[in-house]
Parts: C-alpha cells; sequence; structure tokens
C-alpha cells in the first residue's frame, strides 16, 4: 500500500472531501423508516387484495421496489454527484446502462424467439393466425 | 457398512469413479504423480518448504502474485495443449472405418476441457497476472488497493483449476461444450459429476476473477501517482481498467446463470428445462451477455501490451494516444450490445438478427483504428525487432485476418452457412491465438527483465514467435477451408475420406505449434541459466518510456522509494528527457501490507466445498461452509496487516542500486 501518505490521503478524505461517507444518525432513521414504509405498502396491497387486478398490484409492487433502491443508494450507500468525486454516479449510470442493455436486451431476444416457435400444444395451434 | 451409511459418507464417490479402465488416463495419472512427486521430493531436499510458503504462497506483493498467476497459466497451458494435441490426433485418423484412438465420450470431455481450461485457467491467469504485475508500477504505487484480497483471489483461480484437473482422475467432466448449454447439461441428460465439476471450478474461480477486477479498478483509479490524471495514463493501464470494468460488470452474469442451472440440477427447478415453463434459450442469451464482453476482457489487455511495445520498440510516442483511449472506451461500452451474434440461428427474426449483425461491424471500427495507431506509430519510427516487436507485428498480420473472418461471421445470412462450422473455430482461434496468446507472450518477454533482473534468451524467444506463427497458420487454415465446406466442429469421427488429408495438415500445424510451447520453455531455462550474461543492471533494459521502467529489476518489495511525480504522458520518457536524477537520500520508513496465510485457507476449504457439492457429500458441505464462514470471521480478527519496512533498510537496498548505476557508467 502506498505506505504513510495513504493512510494521511485517506484520513483527509473521510474528513473534508466527501462528508457523505459516513452518514448521522439521522440519515439512518430516515432511511429506516422509508425503508420499512415502502415494504409494508407492497405487503399490503398483496394481502388486503387492494388493487382491482393482480397485473396492476404487480406494477405497484415493481415501482415501490425501485423507491426503495434509490432509498437504500441515497441513506445507505451515501450515494450522491459529490461522493468520491462524482465515481459512484458515473458507475451508477455505468451500471443503469448495463441492466437496462440486459433486461430489454433479454426480453426483446426472448420475446422475439417465441414469436417464432413452433406452437407444441394443439391449443397453441388453434391460435395460430 | 451399511450401503446406506457408504451413500452418506461418500455420497456418489465410488471406486468406479476412478478411471482404472482408461490407459490413456491412467498414463497420465502416473506421468503427473510421478512429476508431483519429484517437485515435492526437491522441495523437502532442499528445504525450500519454508521459503515457499512465507516468501510467494502468502505473499500480498503484487508481483508475486502476478508471476504465480503466470505460471499457474503455463501449466494450464500444458494441460489445454495436450487436449488440443489428443483431438487433432483423432480427427486426423479417425476417418471411414477407423474409430480413431478417443471413444465419443472420452472426445467429448475432452473438447470441453479444452475450452474451459484455455479460456478460464489459462488465458485468464494471463492476463489477469500481467495486470498485477504491471498497473501498480505504472502508476506509481507500492501495491493494489486491497493486497490480501489479491492474493485470495489468487487462490480461488488455483481452487478452480484443481477442481478441473482433479476432474481428470477422479469421475469425469463435462460433455457438453465450454458453455454447458442446456438441456444438455441438464440432470435429465448429463447426470454424471462431469457438469458439477464445470460449474463448481467455474464458480470458485469466479470469486477470484470477480474480485480482483474490483482490485484493479479500485487501484487505478484511487492510486496514481500525483499529476497521473486518466489523459496521462500508460494506455495499457488504461486498458486495464476497461478490462477491470468489464469483470466486475459481466462476471456476475455468469454466476447468477451458474448458479441457475445449478438449481436446475440440484433443486430439479425449471429454469432451463424443456418443459414446465423452463426455456434453454434464456441460458444461452444470458450466458452470451456474459461471454461477449469475456472476450473483449482478454483481448483488451493484450492491446494494451501492443501499445507500449510498439512505443517503446519505435522509440516513438504512441500515434494517438487519445484515439486509443477512445477507442478502448468504445469498445467497452459497444461489447455489451453485440451478444446474440453468438446465435443468429437460434430463431430470432431478421429485425433481431439485423440489429446486432449491425452492432458486430460497428465493433470492428474502433478496432481498426487501433491497427492504424500501431501502423502510423511504426512509420518513419527507428523499429528495433527485438522479440516483443516481433509477437506485435506477427499479431497485427494474424489478427487482421481473424478480424474479417469475424466481421464476415457477423452478417447473418453468412452465419447461416458457418455456424457451428471449422470456420468458426478457425475465426476465434485465429483472434484469440493471434491477439490474446501473442499479445500475453509478447507481455512475458517485455516484462520479465522487470520482473526477474534479467532479459530471456532472445534466440529461443525467435524459435518460439516463428514456431508459433507458422504452426498456427498450418494448423487453422485448413479449418477455414474444411468449415467452408460446411464441416461442423465436435466431431469425433468422419465418414467422408477426401478431408482427411486436411485434417492431417492440421495436426502437423499442432505440431508446430508444440515446438514453439517447447522453445517457450527452453527460453526459460536457458535463460536462467545464462542469466549473469543476461543480467539488467539499469532496470530500464528496453529504453522504456512508463514508470516502471524507472525502478530496479527486479523492483524491491516497496517499488519506489519516493512517489515519483507525473507531468507528462510516457511519464519516466519525460523524466529520462529532463535529466532526471534518483534520489539517493532522505529516506523515510515505508508502511507495507504483511503477508498472510489466510487466502490459502479461505481458498482451500472452497475448493473442498466444491469437490462436497460435486459429489453430493452434504455433510462434508456443511462442514466446509462452515468451516469458510468461521475463517472469514476469524480473518477479520488478525490485526497484524501491516508493518513498516525501516528506513536503514531502505537506505541499504538503495544505496546498493546507486552503487550498481555508478559501477555501469
Amino acid at each position: 500500500m502506498s505506505a504513510a501518505s495513504h493512510d494521511a490521503h485517506h484520513a483527509h478524505e473521510e474528513h473534508e472531501d466527501h462528508g457523505e461517507a459516513h452518514g448521522s444518525l439521522k440519515d439512518y432513521v430516515i432511511g429506516f423508516v422509508l425503508a420499512v414504509i415502502l415494504t409494508a405498502i407492497p405487503f399490503w396491497l398483496v394481502m388486503g387484495n387492494v388493487l382491482p387486478n393482480a397485473q396492476m398490484t404487480a406494477v405497484a409492487v415493481m415501482g415501490l421496489a425501485v423507491i426503495q433502491v434509490l432509498v437504500h443508494m441515497i441513506y445507505f450507500l451515501h450515494m450522491n454527484s459529490r461522493s468520491e468525486g462524482g465515481w459512484t454516479l458515473l458507475a451508477l449510470m455505468f451500471t443503469l446502462i448495463l441492466v437496462i442493455i440486459t433486461l430489454s436486451g433479454s426480453l426483446w431476444v426472448m420475446h422475439n424467439l417465441n414469436t417464432h416457435m413452433m406452437p407444441t400444444t394443439a391449443h397453441d395451434m388453434q391460435q395460430m393466425p | 457398512m451399511s450401503p446406506d451409511l457408504v451413500k452418506f459418507i461418500f455420497g456418489r464417490l465410488t471406486w468406479d469413479a476412478i478411471p482404472l479402465h482408461e490407459p490413456i488416463l491412467l498414463v497420465t495419472f502416473g506421468m503427473v504423480a510421478l512429476g508431483g512427486l519429484t517437485v515435492l521430493a526437491l522441495l523437502t531436499r532442499y528445504k525450500l518448504w519454508g521459503y515457499l510458503w512465507r516468501e510467494w504462497l502468502t505473499s500480498v506483493d503484487h508481483k508475486k502474485i502476478g508471476v504465480m498467476y503466470i505460471i499457474l497459466a503455463i501449466v494450464m497451458l500444458l494441460r489445454g495443449f495436450a487436449d488440443a494435441l489428443m483431438m487433432r490426433a483423432q480427427q486426423a485418423m479417425a476417418f471411414g472405418e477407423a474409430a480413431g484412438y478417443l471413444p465419443p465420450h472420452h472426445y467429448d470431455q475432452i473438447f470441453t476441457a479444452h475450452g474451459v481450461i484455455m479460456i478460464f485457467f489459462v488465458a485468464m491467469p494471463l492476463v489477469t497476472g500481467l495486470m498485477n504485475l504491471v498497473v501498480p508500477m505504472q502508476i506509481g504505487a507500492r501495491d493494489v488497493a486491497f493486497p490480501f484480497l489479491n492474493n485470495f483471489s489468487f487462490w480461488m483461480t488455483v481452487g478452480g483449476a484443481v477442481l478441473v484437473m482433479a476432474s481428470l482422475f477422479v469421475g469425469e467432466f463435462a460433455r457438453t461444450g465450454w458453455l454447458a448449454y442446456p438441456p444438455l447439461s441438464n440432470i435429465a441428460y448429463s447426470p454424471g459429476v462431469g457438469v458439477d465439476y464445470y460449474i463448481w471450478a467455474l464458480q470458485v474461480a469466479g470469486v477470484g476473477t470477480t474480485l480482483s477486477g474490483i482490485n484493479l479498478v479500485v487501484t487505478i483509479i484511487k492510486m496514481r501517482a500525483p499529476g497521473m490524471s486518466l489523459m496521462k495514463m500508460p494506455v495499457f493501464t488504461w486498458t486495464s481498467l476497461c478490462t477491470n470494468v468489464l469483470i466486475v460488470a459481466t462476471f456476475p452474469i455468469l454466476t447468477a446463470t451458474l448458479a441457475l442451472l445449478t438449481a436446475d440440477r440440484y433443486l430439479l427447478t425449471n429454469f432451463f428445462t424443456n418443459d414446465f415453463g423452463g426455456n434453454p434459450m434464456m441460458y444461452v442469451n444470458l450466458i452470451w451477455i456474459w461471454g461477449h464482453p469475456e472476450v473483449y476482457i482478454l483481448i483488451l489487455p493484450a492491446f494494451g501490451v501492443f501499445s507500449e511495445v510498439v512505443s517503446t520498440f519505435c522509440g516513438k510516442r504512441l500515434f494517438g494516444y487519445s484515439s486509443m483511449v477512445y477507442a478502448t472506451v468504445v469498445i467497452t461500452i459497444l461489447s455489451y450490445i453485440v451478444w446474440l451474434h453468438h446465435f443468429f440461428t437460434m430463431g430470432s427474426g431478421a429485425s433481431v438478427n439485423s440489429f446486432f449483425g449491425i452492432t458486430t461491424m460497428i465493433i470492428s471500427i474502433p478496432t481498426g483504428a487501433k491497427i492504424f495507431n500501431w501502423l502510423f506509430t511504426m512509420y518513419r519510427g527507428r523499429i528495433r525487432f527485438e522479440v516483443p516487436m516481433m509477437w506485435t507485428v506477427g499479431f497485427m498480420v494474424t489478427f487482421v485476418i481473424g478480424g474479417m473472418t469475424g466481421v464476415l461471421l457477423a452478417v447473418p445470412p453468412a452465419d447461416f452457412v458457418l455456424h457451428n462450422s471449422l470456420f468458426l473455430i478457425a475465426h476465434f482461434h485465429n483472434v484469440i491465438i493471434g491477439g490474446v496468446v501473442f499479445g500475453m507472450f509478447a507481455g512475458i518477454v517485455y516484462w520479465f527483465p522487470k520482473a526477474f533482473g534479467f532479459k530471456l534468451d532472445p534466440f529461443w524467444g525467435k524459435v518460439s514467435f516463428w514456431c508459433w506463427l507458422v504452426g498456427f497458420w498450418v494448423a487453422f487454415t485448413p479449418l477455414y477451408v474444411l468449415g467452408l465446406m460446411g464441416v461442423t466442429r465436435r466431431v469425433s469421427q468422419f465418414e467422408d475420406q477426401s478431408l482427411q488429408i486436411w485434417f492431417v495438415i492440421a495436426a502437423c500445424g499442432a505440431v508446430i505449434i508444440l515446438c514453439g510451447i517447447v522453445a517457450f520453455l527452453v527460453q526459460i531455462v536457458v535463460s536462467i541459466m545464462n542469466r549473469e550474461a543476461l543480467r539488467d543492471e539499469t532496470g530500464d533494459p528496453w529504453n522504456g518510456r512508463t514508470l516502471e521502467w524507472s525502478t530496479s529489476s527486479p523492483p524491491p518489495a516497496y517499488n519506489f522509494a519516493f512517489t515519483p511525480v507525473v507531468n507528462e504522458l510516457d511519464a519516466w520518457w519525460d523524466m529520462k528527457q529532463r535529466g532526471y536524477q534518483r534520489p539517493t537520500s532522505g529516506f523515510i520508513p515505508i508502511h507495507m501490507p504483511a503477508n498472510t496465510g489466510a487466502g490459502v485457507v479461505l481458498a482451500g476449504i472452497s475448493t473442498l466445498l466444491g469437490f462436497a457439492l460435486i459429489w453430493h457429500i452434504w455433510w462434508l458441505s456443511a462442514v466446509a461452509f462452515i468451516a469458510l464462514v468461521a475463517s472469514a470471521i476469524a480473518h477479520t480478527f488478525n490485526f497484524k496487516r501491516d508493518y513498516y519496512i525501516p528506513a536503514e533498510e531502505v537506505v541499504r537496498v538503495e544505496d546498493a542500486r546507486t552503487e550498481a548505476l555508478r559501477s555501469l557508467t
């Protein structure tokens, strides 16, 4: 490791460059409460059959999951546009691009494949145009 | 003992798993055992165990770990190449009535093992090893960001290699091809342990690869010498950064895909089965989302090596440094949107196929730009045709042809004719041997004097180069021809006698490559014997341009007594131009990470866990898993993580170097 200078450098960073590295107790409490609320709502949606159909419930649960991810990133991982000199934001954007490519690409490819598949059951065969 | 108890203790492992009825394997085992015992006996005879353990196996020094990675890769190269020779021999003789000497089930294991070993345990350790050895020195750092993690990563890679090697003598290896496509790799069609060896070997090694990727990304981003902005980084460091970003981003996909396959095999889920809603094509889709970036993980560091070699041996700045960096970054991104070209024929429609065909053609543009940059660097340069430069020129000629056949395969209609044919085999060997292997040999010859303090013997280096170059073309041109005639891959016996001559020529080519490998090993032995004549006292034997050449060869444990300050691209060249004077006084104690055996222990337990899971020895799996967690926790209580090299020691080492440098002039 880069010697004593690295330690000094390290300490320097933690205290001045990115004060967000270790959040305050308040941040953790806010994060925890939000996480609990965002977990309770989907549970309630599913158990209480609140929305008219299952598909809408699924969409709502996934939407809440995305918000949950954001809460974790902001309050627990302390990510913002300034932390680590912008590297965390850059890494996040790169990750998002790759996840979007992977998910949307896979869905597109597999959907396209499925529409070209031969029907496997008599029922499917009747549905053929 | 009751059969139930035996089954409980040994799982699926029985005496039948030992291939006593396979003479080839028995002879191999005999030779390996004899060689292994000889090495162990010599180590004991010369009392080297303590030295080996303290100085190498537990070392967290990035240079030693890099060297160990490369040694692992060379050992595995011998195994993988033995597989290649066996395949070439089988295909050269098995025509018409003749069945050759390998039964199909054995032949299938060999081509699977060849692919897995060559990619995961030869190419990957070579690339990781070279990055480990060179990157910290190129950026003026004393080690990587997480030195213990580095040692652990290496031993996990070894663990994976051990599992693959164990499959040779205990049980069998997968018979599925190197990516283990389901449904063939599912439990219904591969009930044996072969696929399980495959899965756990890759999972254990994959942990190491991912961690080493994280380690090097952090090292490059956080530990560059003062003044070294991103656009002043050496090109090899740039390509290493992009490679490691790719590793961190894609290896989790491989891990997840193999985990789903594991669930299918162990828990009888239906992710990739033919029925109950499973879809084997999803596996193919997912594994290539990892698999295509993997190709660039291997080739980008080789591009970096060529960039360093070309500018050093032409005595010029690299032509178009920034275009080189941008080309690398563009390749990094584009490598994510081409994966479907590996399965054009799987049934996608015209829209999907044409999209991925076009993106594949686009990715050849930045690669082509790099070739021109190297050529323009050579243009009007003072070219010294030393061995690394010969590998580079050989690469440019070979790789361009491989790239062109790649663009040919990127045209979906052409791919429908050539898919799964020997044309494809010839193409990817053309780019992997011509690109990655040549690049790694160039890198080994180039940085060997830095790592060990003496150059490699040029005569045997040239013999090795010419054998590889000629052997490659003799071995793979026939496969191009055969592929165009429609001969498919992975076939152990042919009907058509008229094809035989091509396979015989290809086998001759493989023998020429064997001469290249032998010449490489001879080169190392000869160089060690002549090390005094080949000794390099300056630390800068090639008149280099980057920071690793500013320190001694081999470098002291701390690399640099003072962290260098960078003003220019090609920092060391710039320092030499401005009459840089080595500091000879004012040394202070240096803070360094301490060696630890935890990496060996953790990786050893992981390997045992893999072995237990492969053979369904559940009690051992449980014990190994608990031991793994316990050892990891115990390691966190090891507070002896670092030490200081006393100032007197630094003074002693640096004075010796001052003395050595003075005696040269």
